[in-house]
């Protein structure tokens, strides 16, 4: 699943920024974040205007047909051969574990296969690649952090969060029991085992409660809707909210614990 | 439906997954039993494998099956062959239904009248006790959960832990009710009081039915992991041992077995090495002082061979069937394994199951997973469940009648109206002109999102739009 060796480029002048169309509708603050954060490094960010989605929903639904002509349209937005970041271990592992399936015997299998090869997930990205320091400059907090399971198991960057986390001198992180399992969001699993999916965030939110801490990160805005949102209907004390931009709000000295 | 499963009345149906699991998930008893049986299986396992080189061993593992599936035709001639040097006699099964038939033959032959039972996951699959009660013949099952599973007339709710849905005291009632065992919480007392009914029945039994767990083709030997020595009571005492196995057991050598028992007892139970490790060569011969008078193995397709006729689907024999998959699944640990209506529940079940009852009556099964990839992880022979479970998805759902339907019930779960969701979905987001235009006015509207969005929002509220999408801010940004 994860690829055996990751060998990480050497950093880079510039970078393909894919936003998500989670984060382009309901998470915006979490892309800039990640666009500032990169730039703060140095990086120019291209954002190809002409991104849409790229093609999970429809893949892990069985329209194959259907998430290729939209994956093949994402084909063509990174000309250059800067690396392309991701702020989602979800859209990441589809683009990078699952386009070149995807594309097998097309005449796009050539593209498609260079493309997944310049795919990195963004923390990823800026821990490994930037050799991000970075700077805390908000007030004492605590904090629990939720890896996606595509962010853990296919992008391999389950270690990623919490080193970033770690670099940040007040914010004290704290693990919730079980980290490693799913929050029950998977996509339309949500809506097609609705009764199954919720068993499964409500214990999630109970785990990330009984932390004591009142709010969690997480590196995917899917399981950030779907365990925030579970929370709020549920009024459970815990908030969320991207990696990203706690990292980015932290580093700023707005205090960094504000929900975005 | 076969005819044999019409008349016990036994099967479930497996349509009914969703209200079967919507039950177990509203049963407290359920839950608590099956997250505290999984936790300390996925602890067990975790410690079981410390200082191992867990990849590579998987790797191994992997590489292992790959080579004896590659050449599983081969291998199962030379398999017949050296058995039949040993003494064994071999059967040949299309389908669960005939595999019963040989079984009941032999017993016939004998005029046995009493089978007594080691586990095996095949006899399940065959549905072999209830046939052979219909023609007269007892089978008493000998492997503690199995006989608890049998004893309260219900399935297997795990392939290696068949009764882990009940706590002690639901199986204390259960032995008190059935077998007039005192109350008790003390699982050695009633463990002891088991081990004292089937003992008489190991004594008396005419015909002993065990699975298999490796089968190597350059000795002919059987083999079998347990560890309560009920195998060993069965395949050895009662005059005659008939296993039945699927044919994707065999191995090519002893060697091959190894890496698998490694693996595979980790896996299961965290266990290094199980109680006893049988190894059966064929019958007592003349100078022995015991073993059986006659050993027949059973190699049943039921399904198996059209699965090898595709090479991604293939993977799925691979399973060893530890168990594994099943025990760090989120889905399983909340719905339990009768929730499934299948003889291997879990994503094991989900990728296998389709096969052998079809994808029109399994339709539910592939998408019942979050995709979360806890399965493939843990997987000591690394099959790609969660790619399998998509695979099964786009079978469902697979209008094209270009591509040759590859599972039994191929297109099943069509349904015109979800199909044109998705075309118009992929129009949309296909064309980045008309994306841009919808999402921009989604949020340019976003105080007329509704409050309501199907089940989402019957346990959520639902995502909020933001007041500019992330195009318009980098656009905004020069960028």
């Amino acid at each position: 699943m994860v690829d055996p060796i990751k060998v990480y480029p050497a950093k880079p002048a510039k970078v393909y920024f894919y936003g998500t169309c989670l984060v382009d509708m309901f998470y915006p603050d979490a892309g800039i974040a990640g666009v500032e954060l990169l730039e703060r490094e140095g990086i120019e960010v291209l954002f190809p205007q002409n991104q849409t989605c790229c093609g999970q929903p429809a893949y892990t639904s069985g329209y194959h047909d259907e998430a290729r002509s939209v994956a093949r349209a994402q084909l063509d937005l990174f000309p250059g051969d800067w690396p392309i970041v991701v702020p989602s271990g979800s859209c990441g592992g589809m683009m990078r574990k699952h386009y070149p399936d995807l594309f097998k015997d097309t005449t796009d299998e050539v593209k498609a296969a260079e493309v997944a090869g310049r795919v990195w997930e963004l923390t990823d990205f800026l821990l490994n690649v930037c050799h991000i320091k970075l700077e805390d400059l908000g007030e004492p907090t605590t904090v629990a952090m939720h890896t996606s399971c595509s962010a853990r198991r296919e992008m391999g960057v389950a270690e990623v969060g919490p080193k970033l986390l770690g670099q940040l001198k007040n914010v004290n992180l704290v693990e919730q029991i079980r980290p490693e399992e799913c929050c029950g969001f998977g996509g339309t699993f949500a809506v097609r085992h609705p009764e199954i999916s919720s068993a499964m965030v409500s214990e999630k939110v109970d785990a990330l409660v009984d932390t004591g801490t009142r709010q969690f990160v997480t590196t995917d805005c899917g399981c950030l809707m779907n365990i925030a949102g579970y929370a709020e209907k549920n009024q459970k004390p815990v908030e969320g909210q991207h990696i990203l931009s706690f990292l980015w709000s932290r580093t700023q000295g707005k205090g960094g614990s504000s929900h975005e | 439906m076969s005819e044999t499963a019409e008349h016990t009345g036994h099967h479930i149906d497996v349509k009914e997954f969703h209200p079967r699991a919507q039950a177990a998930i509203h049963d407290p008893k359920i839950r608590k039993n099956f997250r505290s049986a999984m936790d300390g299986l996925m602890s067990k396992r975790k410690t079981a494998f410390e200082g191992w080189d867990l990849e590579t061993l998987r790797d191994l593992g992997a590489n292992v099956r790959l080579r004896a599936l590659a050449n599983l035709p081969d291998l199962l001639e030379q398999l017949e062959k050296k058995l039949i040097e040993n003494g064994i006699r071999v059967h040949w099964a299309v389908d669960g239904d005939e595999a019963c038939r040989i079984v009941r033959d032999i017993c016939k032959a004998r005029d046995a009248k009493t089978v007594i039972k080691g586990k095996s996951m095949v006899s399940e699959e065959m549905e072999l006790n209830h046939y052979l009660e219909e023609q007269g013949i007892e089978a008493l099952e000998s492997d503690l959960g199995e006989y608890i599973v049998q004893l309260a007339d219900e399935t297997p709710s795990h392939i290696i832990m068949p009764a882990i849905h009940k706590n002690t005291g639901e199986i204390s009632q259960l032995l008190h009710e059935k077998t007039g065992t005192d109350l008790s919480n003390d699982v050695e007392y009633l463990t002891a009081s088991a081990r004292l009914q089937l003992r008489e029945k190991f004594m008396n039994a005419d015909v002993g039915v065990s699975g298999v767990n490796f089968a190597v083709a350059e000795t002919g030997t059987l083999c079998l992991v347990e560890n309560e020595g009920n195998g060993r009571m069965t395949t050895t005492v009662p005059k005659c041992h008939i296993a039945v196995t699927g044919i994707e057991k065999v191995v090519p050598s002893m060697e091959d077995v190894s890496a698998l028992l490694a693996l595979l007892t980790r896996s299961a139970t965290g266990q290094h090495i199980t109680t006893y490790f049988n190894m059966i060569s064929g019958p007592r011969k003349a100078e022995e002082l015991d073993g059986p008078e006659e050993v027949h193995l059973v190699l049943v397709d039921n399904g198996r061979s059209s699965i090898y006729q595709d090479d991604e689907l293939l993977d799925t024999l691979r399973c060893i069937r530890c168990g594994a998959c099943m025990n760090h699944c989120p889905v399983y640990t909340r719905v339990g394994g009768h929730a499934y209506g299948t003889t291997y529940p879990g994503p094991i079940g989900k990728i296998l199951m389709p096969h052998l009852i079809g994808l029109d009556e399994g339709r539910h099964l592939p998408s019942a997973s979050s995709l979360c990839g806890a399965c493939g992880e843990v997987c000591p022979v690394k099959i790609p469940i969660p790619d399998l479970l998509v695979r099964l998805r786009q079978e469902s759902v697979d209008g094209d009648k270009l591509h040759p339907a590859k599972v039994r019930g191929h297109g099943a779960k069509r349904s015109s109206m979800e199909a044109m969701i998705w075309k118009g979905w992929a129009w949309m987001h296909a064309s980045p002109g008309i994306y841009r235009f919808g999402t921009g006015a989604a949020s340019k509207f976003r105080a007329l999102q509704p409050s309501k969005a199907g089940a989402w929002t019957d346990y959520r509220t639902p995502p909020k739009l933001a007041a500019k999408t992330l195009h318009q801010r980098m656009k905004e940004r020069g960028q």
